[in-house]
């Protein structure tokens, strides 16, 4: 059965492509047919951060649109027997996208034996964001710990439970996790960033993993290779963790502490 | 912290603030969120007819739809001021 996963948070900025790409890449690193897809219609990205917008020829447009087969559109991934890349059109068409045309791009790659399908939402309420979390089975809200972010996130948390399909035949809520990201530890304990803690307090979901604010992240999509491949950065061995709990497998949380700083560095200041 | 820090004054904690402003906000568009859409429209024309024989505030009309158990109430409430305008109270 395939799993449809939308990555999604409201506001802008939170890290939503660089989170779909390192869960997509974290599936198919387990060996799972993982899909990836980018909604963004008109802002194409996530090409750039798994690193092969060179390799683009066909998108999720064309597809729809019948310009092309879902075989020619899906782009193989180098580092990934298993994980293929759809972009999103570069077209300024506002209604490019479908929702008859998602919905049969959907069941193409569950009739392809897709284990995961990653829908990586644009940001915003509109038309881009309502159809990537549609059909989703499970929603992965990222959000920043910071005002405008998790009030945005909340508005989505509102919209999942009421618009995608499952709540639309009246089979409940789709099961909704948070990913927190940009989470820096030593403001935390300065008490200049909400905790962990605060913001599953105001939004009330699970939190399936908190990745620290790490040089790693521009680093790597400097380079076009996803986070989670960057073993040495403490965001990458986060998102690995994230895969494995979206997964089902119970790890605790990393990476909550504060660095602590040596003598040198408190009385000099860094 | 270097040793000139520790010297200026500490800001407060401001994520407390964050949170705190979080948790009014919220639970306040959450409660909003199950009402239906046409809610701002109908309160608009509700103020426009009342103001045809009232000179009400635009503040003075508040609606909001309550479930209870599965009945949905829609409750109106209207302050009206303190003295009827002279011409308003010719047409009545």
């Amino acid at each position: 059965m395939t799993e449809i996963i939308v990555v999604t948070s409201g506001k802008g900025g939170v890290g939503k492509t660089t989170s779909s790409a390192s869960l997509a890449v974290g599936l198919a690193r387990r060996g799972k047919k993982v899909a990836v897809i980018d909604f963004d219609v008109g802002l194409r990205n996530l090409d750039l951060i798994m690193g092969c917008e060179r390799r683009v020829v066909y998108d999720f447009v064309n597809v729809i649109h019948g310009e092309c087969t879902l075989r020619q559109a899906l782009i193989k991934d180098k580092r990934f027997e298993t994980l293929y890349v759809l972009a999103a059109s570069q077209t300024r068409d506002k209604d490019a996208l479908t929702k008859e045309g998602v919905e049969r791009v959907l069941n193409e790659l569950a009739e392809e034996g897709f284990d995961y399908v990653i829908c990586d939402s644009p940001a915003g309420i509109e038309k881009g964001a309502a159809l990537a979390m549609y059909f989703a089975d499970r929603a992965v809200v990222v959000v920043n710990p910071e005002v405008s972010s998790v009030r945005d996130s909340d508005r989505i948390l509102g919209l999942l439970s009421s618009k995608t399909r499952r709540a639309e035949l009246g089979n409940g809520a789709i099961e909704q996790h948070l990913l927190l990201t940009r989470y820096n530890p030593g403001r935390v304990e300065a008490g200049d960033m909400m905790s962990i803690k605060d913001v599953q307090e105001i939004l009330g979901i699970e939190v399936l993993g908190v990745i620290p604010e790490s040089e790693g992240v521009l680093a790597a999509s400097n380079a076009g290779v996803p986070v989670i491949l960057d073993e040495q950065s403490f965001a990458g061995q986060a998102y690995d963790d994230a895969v494995a709990r979206l997964l089902g497998e119970q790890r605790s949380m990393r990476f909550l502490d504060a660095q602590k700083k040596g003598l040198f560095a408190r009385i000099f200041g860094s | 912290m270097g040793i000139l820090d520790f010297f200026k004054s500490r800001p407060k904690n401001t994520a407390s603030v964050a949170k705190e402003r979080l948790r009014i906000i919220v639970a306040q568009e959450r409660a909003q969120r199950g009402s239906p859409d046409y809610l701002p429209l109908l309160r608009r024309e509700l103020l426009e007819v009342i103001k045809k024989y009232v000179n009400v505030d635009p503040d003075a009309v508040l609606i909001n739809v309550e479930r209870e158990g599965d009945q949905e109430v829609l409750e109106l409430s209207v302050t009206l001021p303190d003295q009827v305008p002279a011409a308003a109270r010719d047409e009545l």
